[in-house]
């Protein structure tokens, strides 16, 4: 196991390198620097653009340039962002923890409906259950994630006045801080009727985020599900005797997790940058919003940290669902 | 009483193009004790009818027959929760892909020990115990250590050991064994054979074999039904059959033998024989 672990993390670290250069030259292929958005509308004369540029040591070469950043991440170092002067990584802690209450929402709401309406397809084949269920999927994951949510808005906050439109709790209420998580630290507050709001705050951006991972891990599972049912195992199953929940929940299902974790996985990437849009619409203030401030401030120090953080945070997921797809199928771990 | 009795059973599968009737009118009894060969080409129905039997065929499969009865219990009237506690228990089966037939998620000590768990009041300790034991009876060495194997560490016939143990576990009274050598070595296949015919007669249960292979029906059956396209062909006990086969399809079926072989070519049956003079042939 501790061989199979130490083999996934080398392979961490070619991954870990392309990123930081992808990064890091992406961002700076697109037109305008951070000197020229800074002055804004005044006019900034060539001798003072070449003076910044020098101060934030942006007209050494690309190849310096890189190694310096380079360096900086080996140590830690995520750099300051060129607009607030702030850490990188201190803005990435404060504001992670929102994109992560938000994700973890999402992937529990869509593997936890995802699954079972999979299952639920795949042996009710060709059925009323298995169209509603595959009509459903289609149409969830075709929708575009700001329409899908602009309804939502309108029907659930406009029209019922069910929901609150944007932010993360009522301003009623406020707190310090503890873990960032909103439902927790609503709970750790001790006031009445926090952890309420934010529950009906999360709502609405929980469902529209969950949408297409809900969709596409309900297709796998289906697909899955129906290739496990018509294996000999599973006649073999039935032919113990055993009760027809038992063969679908214990002997095929396992066996069927083993693509559907690989998706769930996956789509925690999807989410990522799911979260960038679902947070502008929500007025979310997680990751996905910072960066896509950043990118319009060409902060070309925020861009690649920010990058290389969520990039972290997906080879961090990737790592877990290899674990669990050893867990699951003995024959990756023996 | 038979232990089990089949009249008249038809099953059919709705496919695409209409109806597909894939056992027509197969009729047999198996007594305790007694090893029932069913023989034929692929196709010809024989483990369809046995699945149709335990009732394993998936949903779009359409089983009727005049009589289907196990030990004198209507198996067409039960209730499928009623079903399940027959078979596993009284019926059990084995199938032709050892390693394909077990769960590869699940340690070979799970698989067995499921259905000690499902069908007797036995406490873990003593499910434990069982499944050593059983290991033991169908000669898996190291039974304590094996038993937390998983199927893919084992080998082909190995599995086909565990399969057969698993099917004895609650002491069935009928085993089915759907060619449960096929998929093995030839010199496994005898061990198993052997291993089968050994434990049949040490507790007296009545056993199936479903094969193509005659050689597999001489060395073991009292008793064999021939069956071509869904339909029965032939039924004799073993000595008749093979001294003097009645109808023209066995006859066909044991001159095309390769031990048979005159040439280089070896014979077949349908260059000989159209479906007509087959089915007119029959003798049931």
């Amino acid at each position: 196991m501790l061989r199979f672990i130490l083999g996934r993390l080398a392979v961490l670290i070619p991954t870990f390198i392309g990123v930081s250069i992808i990064a890091f030259s992406f961002i700076r292929l697109l037109p305008g620097d951070p000197v020229m958005l800074m002055s804004g509308e005044r006019v900034m004369s060539p001798e003072r653009h070449a003076e910044l540029m020098n101060q934030l040591g942006l007209d050494r070469p690309m190849y310096v340039q890189y190694l310096d950043y380079l360096g900086g991440l080996l140590t830690g170092d995520f750099g300051s962002s060129i607009v607030t002067k702030r850490p990188v990584l201190d803005d990435f802690l404060q504001l992670f923890p929102a994109t992560l209450e938000l994700s973890l929402c999402a992937i529990i709401l869509a593997v936890c409906l995802g699954i079972p309406a999979g299952v639920l397809a795949a042996v009710k084949r060709g059925s009323w259950i298995d169209q509603t269920v595959m009509g459903a999927a289609l149409v969830g994951y075709s929708m575009p994630i700001f329409w899908w949510g602009l309804l939502l808005i309108i029907f659930f906050s406009g029209y019922l006045g069910w929901t609150p439109v944007s932010g993360r709790i009522s301003l009623l209420y406020f707190f310090p801080p503890v873990t960032g998580f909103m439902l927790i630290d609503s709970l750790l507050s001790g006031q009445a009727g926090a952890f309420k709001s934010a529950v009906t705050y999360l709502i609405l951006p929980t469902i529209v985020l969950a949408t297409i991972p809900l969709a596409v891990i309900a297709r796998q599972t289906r697909s899955a599900m129906l290739e496990v049912l018509g294996e000999d195992y599973v006649r073999t199953a039935r032919s113990k005797g055993l009760a027809p929940l038992r063969v679908v929940g214990v002997h095929a299902l396992r066996n069927a997790m083993i693509p559907v974790i690989t998706t769930i996985g996956l789509q925690v990437g999807v989410l990522l940058a799911g979260a960038i849009l679902t947070e502008t619409i929500f007025s979310w203030p997680g990751i996905g919003k910072w960066m896509v401030d950043s990118v319009f401030k060409r902060d070309y120090a925020v861009v690649q940290g920010g990058l290389m953080l969520i990039a972290g945070v997906i080879m961090l997921v990737n790592l877990i669902v290899d674990l669990l797809y050893g867990f699951i199928n003995p024959r990756i771990r023996h | 009483m038979s232990l089990l009795e089949i009249q008249n059973l038809v099953v059919e599968f709705q496919t695409a193009s209409g109806p597909f009737r894939a056992v027509d009118g197969v009729s047999l009894k198996v007594d305790e004790g007694e090893v029932l060969a069913i023989v034929g080409e692929s196709g010809s129905g024989k483990s369809v009818s046995m699945l149709a039997a335990m009732g394993l065929l998936p949903w779009t499969a359409k089983v009727t027959a005049d009589k289907l009865t196990f030990y004198g219990r209507d198996m067409q009237s039960m209730s499928d929760a009623e079903r399940r506690k027959i078979i596993g228990k009284e019926i059990s089966m084995i199938f032709q892909e050892p390693v394909a037939s077990l769960n590869p998620c699940f340690t070979v000590g799970y698989q067995i020990e499921e259905v000690l768990r499902v069908h007797t009041d036995l406490d873990r300790k003593a499910r434990r115990a069982r499944a050593i034991e059983l290991f033991q009876l169908v000669g898996i060495p190291n039974p304590e250590e094996r038993l937390g194997h998983y199927p893919h560490q084992m080998s082909g016939g190995q599995c086909q050991r565990v399969m057969i143990a698993t099917a004895l576990a609650c002491n069935p009274k009928l085993l089915i064994a759907d060619e449960p050598t096929t998929a093995l070595d030839v010199t496994i296949q005898k061990q198993i054979l052997d291993l089968l015919m050994k434990l049949q007669a040490e507790h007296g249960m009545g056993l199936i074999m479903i094969t193509h292979d005659m050689g597999v029906v001489a060395e073991t059956a009292d008793r064999v039904i021939v069956q071509y396209k869904g339909r029965k062909i032939e039924e004799a006990d073993v000595l008749s059959l093979f001294e003097n086969p009645k109808s023209v399809y066995t006859k066909a079926l044991l001159s095309a033998l390769p031990e048979n072989a005159v040439g280089g070519r070896l014979p077949t049956i349908t260059e000989k024989l159209t479906d007509q003079q087959i089915f007119e042939g029959a003798v049931r």
